[in-house]
C-alpha cells in the first residue's frame, strides 16, 4: 500500500507554477492544501455540497474536493490566497469585513471565490440572481444576510 | 462601547491566513478510527493485519473510561471507554485506531481492520427504550433510564379539576446535529525534550479538556498543554469531550510522535454529538380569563448511548425541567423529566440546549389555548407573561428585569397584525395559505457556579478569570480562560477594556485558547463569555485604571478624583495638563522609584467574575406561506424584538441573531438526523441532512430593546443562543396558523414537506380521519 504510484503534476495557482508529486487519487483540494501549502481552501464536507473548498479553475468556480489534481494540469487556478493585491484587500474581502459577512470564517474563502468568479463574468446581477448563486455554498454562522449585503456592496464597487 | 466596530478577527480569515486545526498537521502521522457498523452488540474480536500500526481498547487498558458525574440520586452514572471495549453501543462508535503516513493510507488501513461483532437487538427510540422488555444499553444499570427527575408544587390535581380549559398534547422534536462547518479534529504532539504533550484541538474549553485528559491518562496537568487554533464553528458540539481526542493524546505519548485526527463529514454526522431528540406530553390548565394556572409535563430526552463530559446527559432533561415555565407566570407545576439511553450517537448541548424544544412546547400551548378562547395569540401572551421583577419562577429561578410584554407588543406592531389578518383572508380567498406565529421566551445567560452547582455537577463551571497587563508602551494584553470561536470576543472585549482604560481598542490584544498562556477558565458556551469574561475584564481594567489615575495624580500633583483618562491621555479635569497613558505605563516600569510608597511597579491585574446569571428576552414573529400541494413552507418575513441589555457592538449582536435564527429555522423546517430500526444512521451526508442555504432564509428584521439590570456589572446580557431558542416555535405557530381552518396540529419538528403532506392527507373537509 505504501508504494502507490505517484505522478508529477504541474499546477498554476495564483500565477505561480507548482510541480507536485501526487497519487492520481489525490483531490485538488488536498493537493492545494498539503502539497502547495495553500490552506486557505477549506474542506467542509468533501462531497461537493458545502462549497467551502470553492476555487476558480480557468475563471469558473469549482469544488476543489470534487476534482483530482491530475485533472488540473494546464489550468489557471485561483485561490483565496491570491485575492488581495498585496496589503490591499479585494473589494469582496473588504465588503465581507465591513458588513460582518463572516463569523468563524471557515466558509469565507469558498464564498469569496464563488462570488469573485460570478461577478467577474456577470458584473450586474440582480438580487435574485445573487441569492441563487450564493445558495451554492453553506454558512453555519451568519444566516447569510450579511454575506448578501457584502456581495451587493462589492458588486457595485467592482463595477466602479 | 456601543459602536459597530469592524472585527479585529477578520483580516486573516479573509485572506486565507486563518489557521484551523487541519491547517497545522504538516509532518504529523495520520489517525483513522475504525468505527462500529453495528448499533448494539458484543465485540468477539478485532483482527488487525500485522503490517498495520493500530490500537484497540486492549492496548488502552490503562486509560480510564469517561465517567461524567452528577451528585444526585436521580442520575445514574454510566461509563464510556474511549475505544469500545467488549460492547458496541451505537453505529459510529470508535473501536480501534490506525496510524499511517498519509490520510489516504490511514483510510486504506482502517478498511483492513475487521471487527467481529455479535449483534444484539438495538433500541433507537426513547419511548421504546422505556418499555419493560426493551434492550438495555448499559447492562450495569439494568434499564435505560439514567436521569429521572421530578418536581411538583402540590395542588396539581385540584387546579386541573377546577380549570375552565385544559389543553393537552404530545410534542416531538426530532434529532439534530449542530453541524459546525469545520468538523472536529486534533493534533497531539509528544515533546521529547520536555516529555510534555500538546494537543491542538478544535474545542470550546481548552482548560477543561486539559483536566479530563490528565484524569483519564493519569498525567499531571502540567505535562499537558491544550491549544485551540481558529475554530470553524462549534455551537456546543465541541464543548463536550471527544473520546477521539483522548485516544490521539495517548497515541502521541505511546509513539512519542505527532499524530493528527481530522474528522470527515460522514463521521461528524454519525459520531459527533447529536441533540434535541425529545418526546413531551403536556397538559395546561387555564382559567376562564385565559390565565395559565398549571402545567403538567412528562419529558423524555433521548440521550444516546453515553453521557457527555463535563455537563453529563443530565443537561437536557434537567434544564428542561427547571426552565420549562419560560417567561410565563404560573405557580402550579408538576414535571417528570427523564434521560433515556438508546443505541444512538450520544447527545450533548447544542445551541439553546433544551430551550428550543421547551419554548416550542410553551408557545404551542399558548396558541392552542388562544384558539380555544377565540383570542389573538398575542393577547393570551399579554395575560400570562411575567411583568414584575425580580420575578421568582415556580422552580425558584430569579429573573432580573426584562421587557417581555414590551417585546410582544412591539413585535405585533412591527408585523402589523391587523393588516396581516386582512391580507391572510384575502390570500385564503385565492387559495393561498399564509400564517403568522409568535414566540416569546427568556434566555438564561451568563450564569456562574451557583447555577451549575444547583445541578449538583461534579465539575462545576461558572467563573472566568482575566489576567491583564499594560506593557511599557501602553498597550494592553488581556488573557482569559474563555475560548471564543467566531463570536467576535476579541473585538468586543477590546472595546470594553479600551473604554475603561481610555485607549483605542486596537491597542488591546486578547489572548485566549492556550492553557500555557491563560488563567484557568471554562471556555465559551452557554451565552456566557461577554457577560462573565467581560465582567472579569471590566474588573481587571478598573484596577489598572485606578493605578493609572493614582500615578497620574501623583505626577501632576492633582487629586485622583480630578484625573480623567480618555483618548489615550490622563488629564487634570478642566485643564490641558496631562500625561499620555503610554508615558504613565513606561514610568510604572522604568521609573518605579517615583511611584508612591507601597505601590508595586508595573501595571498588571487579575480579576475573577462569577455572577448568578441574567435573563435576556425576545419575541420572534414569523409570517409563512404553506404550499398545500408540495407541503413546502416558505418563510416570508421574520421579525425579532430582542433585549440583551447593553450592546457593546451592535453589529456583532445582530450577527449572532441572524445566525441563531437561521439555525432555529433549520431545526423547524429542514434538519433531521434519522436512524432505521436497526440503529443504522441514514443521514450521513449533506444530501440527506439538509442545512438551509441562502435561498431558504428570509431577511431578518431586528429591533432592540435595552433593559439594563444590575445582574451584570457591564449591563450586558448574553444572547448567543436566543435566535435558535425562539425561531422554531415562531415557525411552528405560523404554520399552524396558516392551516388552522384545516384543524391540522403542528406538534412535531422539523416540518418537512413529507411530514406536512402526511398531516394534510390525514384531514379531509376539516375533520381528522384515521
Amino acid at each position: 500500500m505504501s508504494n502507490r504510484t505517484e505522478v508529477e503534476v504541474r499546477l498554476n495557482v495564483n500565477g505561480r507554477d507548482y510541480r507536485v508529486r501526487v497519487e492520481p487519487r489525490r483531490t485538488l483540494a488536498d493537493t492545494l492544501r498539503d502539497n502547495c501549502g495553500l490552506t486557505g481552501t477549506h474542506l467542509g464536507c468533501e462531497h461537493g455540497v458545502c462549497g467551502a473548498c470553492t476555487i476558480l479553475a480557468d475563471g469558473e468556480p469549482v469544488r476543489a474536493c470534487l476534482m483530482f489534481a491530475v485533472q488540473c494540469e494546464g489550468m489557471e487556478l485561483r485561490t483565496v490566497e491570491g485575492l488581495a493585491d498585496g496589503d490591499r484587500l479585494h473589494p469582496l474581502q473588504q465588503a465581507f469585513w465591513e458588513n460582518h459577512g463572516l463569523q468563524c470564517g471557515f466558509c469565507t474563502p469558498g464564498f469569496l471565490m464563488l462570488a469573485t468568479g460570478y461577478l467577474e463574468q456577470r458584473p450586474e446581477p440582480d438580487e435574485e440572481e445573487l441569492k441563487e448563486m450564493l445558495s451554492s455554498n453553506l454558512c453555519r454562522c451568519t444566516g447569510y444576510q450579511n454575506i448578501l449585503k457584502a456581495v451587493k456592496q462589492a458588486a457595485a464597487e467592482m463595477r466602479g | 462601547m456601543g459602536r459597530s466596530l469592524a472585527r479585529f478577527e477578520d483580516p486573516p480569515l479573509l485572506t486565507g491566513d486563518g489557521r484551523f486545526v487541519a491547517d497545522l498537521n504538516q509532518g504529523a502521522r495520520f489517525l483513522r478510527f475504525v468505527r462500529s457498523p453495528i448499533a448494539h452488540g458484543r465485540i468477539r474480536s478485532v483482527e488487525i493485519p500485522d503490517h498495520l500500526t493500530a490500537f484497540t481498547a486492549e492496548d488502552l487498558h490503562e486509560v480510564s473510561p469517561i465517567r461524567p458525574l452528577l451528585h444526585r440520586e436521580d442520575y445514574l452514572p454510566i461509563e464510556q471507554p474511549v475505544l469500545a471495549s467488549q460492547k458496541v453501543r451505537y453505529v459510529g462508535e470508535p473501536v480501534a485506531v490506525v496510524v499511517a503516513d498519509s490520510p489516504e493510507a490511514a483510510e486504506d488501513a482502517a478498511e483492513q481492520v475487521y471487527v467481529d461483532i455479535q449483534p444484539d437487538r438495538p433500541v433507537v427510540n426513547a419511548l421504546s427504550a422505556l418499555e419493560t422488555n426493551a434492550p438495555v444499553v448499559h447492562d450495569l444499570v439494568g434499564h435505560n433510564v439514567v436521569v429521572d427527575a421530578c418536581f411538583e408544587t402540590g395542588q396539581v390535581a385540584e387546579v386541573f379539576s377546577s380549570a375552565d380549559e385544559i389543553v393537552q398534547f404530545d410534542l416531538r422534536s426530532q434529532r439534530q446535529n449542530a453541524l459546525p462547518l469545520e468538523a472536529r479534529g486534533s493534533i497531539a504532539s509528544y515533546d521529547r525534550r520536555t516529555g510534555r504533550i500538546t494537543l491542538i484541538a478544535s474545542v470550546q474549553s481548552p482548560h477543561v479538556v486539559r483536566t479530563i485528559l490528565a484524569d483519564l491518562l493519569d498525567l499531571p496537568e502540567s505535562d499537558l498543554r491544550v491549544v485551540v487554533p481558529d475554530v470553524g464553528g462549534a455551537f456546543g458540539q465541541k464543548f463536550c469531550l471527544a473520546p477521539e481526542d483522548v485516544v490521539a493524546t495517548w497515541v502521541a505519548g505511546r509513539l512519542r510522535a505527532t499524530v493528527s485526527w481530522i474528522e470527515d463529514r460522514r463521521e461528524n454526522l454519525m459520531s459527533s454529538f447529536h441533540s434535541r431528540d425529545h418526546h413531551y406530553r403536556i397538559r395546561g390548565a387555564f382559567s376562564s380569563e385565559a390565565r395559565l394556572l398549571a402545567v403538567d409535563a412528562d419529558l423524555v430526552c433521548n440521550i444516546g448511548a453515553y453521557s457527555c463530559y463535563p455537563v453529563t446527559c443530565g443537561v437536557e432533561p434537567l434544564m428542561a425541567l427547571a426552565e420549562f415555565p419560560g417567561p410565563y407566570d404560573f405557580r402550579t407545576y408538576r414535571v417528570r423529566s427523564r434521560g433515556v439511553t438508546t443505541n444512538t450517537c450520544p447527545m450533548a448541548p447544542y445551541r439553546g440546549v433544551s430551550r428550543p424544544v421547551i419554548t416550542l412546547a410553551m408557545e404551542r400551548l399558548m396558541d392552542k389555548a388562544a384558539a380555544r378562547f377565540g383570542m389573538e395569540s398575542v393577547e393570551i401572551r399579554r395575560r400570562n407573561l411575567i411583568a414584575d421583577f425580580p420575578y421568582t419562577s415556580v422552580t425558584g429561578l430569579v429573573y432580573d428585569e426584562g421587557s417581555y410584554l414590551e417585546s410582544v407588543n412591539l413585535a405585533a406592531e412591527k408585523i402589523d397584525l391587523d393588516d396581516f389578518r386582512r391580507r391572510q383572508q384575502a390570500a385564503l380567498d385565492q387559495g393561498r395559505r399564509l400564517g403568522v406565529g409568535f414566540s416569546v421566551f427568556s434566555e438564561r445567560t451568563g450564569y456562574g457556579t451557583s447555577a451549575f452547582a444547583a445541578r449538583s455537577m461534579d465539575v462545576t463551571p461558572g467563573f472566568e478569570t482575566v489576567d491583564m497587563t499594560m506593557d511599557p508602551s501602553g498597550n494592553v494584553e488581556a488573557r482569559l480562560g474563555a475560548s471564543p470561536h467566531g463570536q467576535g470576543l476579541e473585538t468586543t472585549l477590546a472595546q470594553l477594556i479600551g473604554d475603561r482604560l481610555g485607549v483605542d481598542p486596537s491597542r488591546v490584544r486578547i489572548v485566549h485558547s492556550d492553557t500555557d498562556r491563560t488563567p484557568y477558565g471554562w471556555g465559551t458556551f452557554a451565552s456566557r463569555s461577554l457577560v462573565i469574561a467581560g465582567g472579569a475584564a471590566r474588573l481587571a481594567s478598573d484596577f489598572l485604571r485606578d493605578k493609572l489615575v493614582a500615578i497620574a495624580a501623583a505626577e501632576l500633583e492633582a487629586a485622583p478624583e480630578d484625573i480623567v483618562v480618555r483618548d489615550g491621555r490622563a488629564t487634570v479635569v478642566g485643564t490641558d495638563t496631562g500625561l499620555e497613558v503610554a508615558e504613565i505605563a513606561r514610568l510604572s516600569y522604568h521609573s518605579s522609584h517615583r511611584l508612591s510608597a507601597g505601590m508595586d511597579p508595573g501595571l498588571t491585574s487579575t480579576a475573577t467574575y462569577n455572577p448568578a446569571g441574567t435573563f435576556s428576552n425576545a419575541c420572534h414573529a414569523a409570517i409563512v406561506e404553506v404550499d398545500e400541494e408540495t407541503g413546502a413552507v416558505r418563510v416570508e418575513r421574520f421579525v425579532v424584538v430582542e433585549d440583551a441589555g447593553r450592546l457593546i457592538n451592535p453589529m456583532i449582536v445582530d450577527g449572532q441573531l441572524h445566525g441563531g435564527i437561521t439555525q432555529g429555522i433549520a431545526g423547524a423546517l429542514y434538519e433531521e438526523i434519522r436512524y432505521d430500526e436497526e440503529g443504522n444512521i441514514l443521514t450521513t451526508s449533506l444530501m440527506d441532512f439538509l442545512p438551509p442555504t441562502m435561498a431558504e432564509i428570509p431577511n431578518i428584521e431586528i429591533h432592540h430593546l435595552e433593559t439594563i439590570s444590575d445582574a451584570t456589572i457591564t449591563g450586558a446580557k448574553g444572547l448567543g443562543e436566543g435566535g435558535t431558542i425562539g425561531a422554531p416555535a415562531a415557525i411552528a405557530n405560523a404554520v399552524a396558523d396558516a392551516l388552522r381552518p384545516l384543524e391540522v396540529e403542528i406538534d412535531e419538528l422539523p416540518i418537512t414537506p413529507a411530514r406536512l403532506r402526511r398531516l394534510l392527507k390525514s384531514v379531509e373537509g376539516g375533520k381528522v380521519i384515521g
